[in-house]
């Protein structure tokens, strides 16, 4: 991401509970919150829980923004460890800011969450 | 490997001792190096030495008592559970307990007998210190924070608590700005007990989430 000296304070929220979304794979140099392990699965917004100044940059003395809309994004555990063995319904929920996201692909082949 | 009986030893004395108490040579490595942190930080102007001082004392002023008194308050009171889960900070201000400004923003979240949470950080060591002061040393272990969200169940059947598989486990990686608080869930045989007998069966442990409170004649016994 390229800092503007001219960014804005907040980014625009572009999710909304119960979207689909991919966690993106990158591995930035420096500090990042967003658990390599969750990075290319696929989740689900419960909740959007505020906008906060980006660690990213606050962790170099940078302004934090534009700041970042904050997500809870529900995972199924079996589709983020293979070898999952609790029940189908146990999840993994993880708080990701809103740069790490994209929208999930319309189709996910061989996805198994029944959306119940 | 048992997370719970290798790491739960006493915390490194040296790692806490206010600044002119012991001589350099004897502290530890990580102690040296908090310490070389704290001078540039004084040098520099981030903050002065009485910041850093009265920060250190507000967290070592709580413990898992403070957040035992407001589970106890939950249970027996819907009204307040019910502003606990949809208004923390608000709640525990009627308690007392008013959280600094810098303080993340904590979220409660209550296990039943559908859903049970656990809170791990992967990252780091995040965790309500502003309401349970310091996380225990085994939360910031390696073992516990990469087990506890691979094998959650496994991790809490190695705290002593088996979980049936209509329960659903849900891990809870405060990995950003919100800090988790577990509700656990009010054990049978507490109907009669009045707050402070109530908060005798909350554990530290209880509203981490790799346990449930006490039952009355366990905390009886243990």
């Amino acid at each position: 991401m390229t800092e503007h000296s001219d960014h804005p304070v907040n980014a625009s929220t572009q999710y909304r509970p119960g979207n689909l979304v991919r966690v993106r794979v990158d591995a930035p140099a420096g500090h990042f919150r967003t658990p390599t392990y969750i990075q290319g699965k696929i989740g689900r917004i419960v909740a959007l829980c505020g906008v906060f100044p980006n660690p990213e940059s606050l962790a170099y003395g940078g302004d934090g923004r534009p700041a970042q809309p904050l997500y809870r994004v529900e995972f199924v555990q079996s589709q983020v460890w293979p070898q999952y063995s609790g029940p189908a319904a146990d999840k993994i929920l993880i708080d990701i800011y809103q740069r790490w996201l994209e929208p999930a692909p319309a189709e996910e082949p061989g996805g198994s969450d029944d959306h119940s | 490997m048992t997370i719970h009986n290798g790491y739960d030893g006493e915390h490194n004395e040296a790692e806490h001792n206010h600044p002119g108490m012991v001589g350099d040579a004897e502290l530890g490595y990580y102690a040296r190096r908090a310490r070389a942190i704290e001078s540039l930080l004084v040098e520099k102007s981030v903050c002065t030495l009485d910041e850093i001082q009265e920060m250190v004392d507000r967290i070592e002023a709580r413990s898992p008592a403070d957040g035992a008194r407001v589970v106890a308050r939950a249970w027996a009171d819907p009204g307040f559970k019910a502003r606990l889960l949809s208004a923390p900070e608000a709640s525990l201000a009627e308690l007392g307990y008013s959280l600094p400004e810098t303080t993340p923003k904590l979220v409660v979240v209550e296990n039943t007998d559908e859903v049970h949470y656990l809170v791990v950080c992967t990252l780091c060591s995040c965790y309500p210190r502003a309401l349970l002061g310091r996380p225990p040393d085994w939360y910031k272990s390696l073992a516990y924070r990469s087990r506890a969200v691979v094998d959650p169940r496994g991790v809490i059947r190695e705290f002593g608590l088996e979980l049936s598989d209509a329960i659903e486990v849900r891990v809870l990686d405060s990995a950003a700005d919100l800090r988790y608080l577990v509700l656990p869930r009010r054990p049978a045989g507490a109907e009669g007990l009045n707050e402070a007998e109530l908060a005798r069966l909350v554990t530290r442990d209880s509203m981490i989430g790799v346990a449930e409170a006490r039952t009355p004649e366990g905390a009886q016994t243990g």
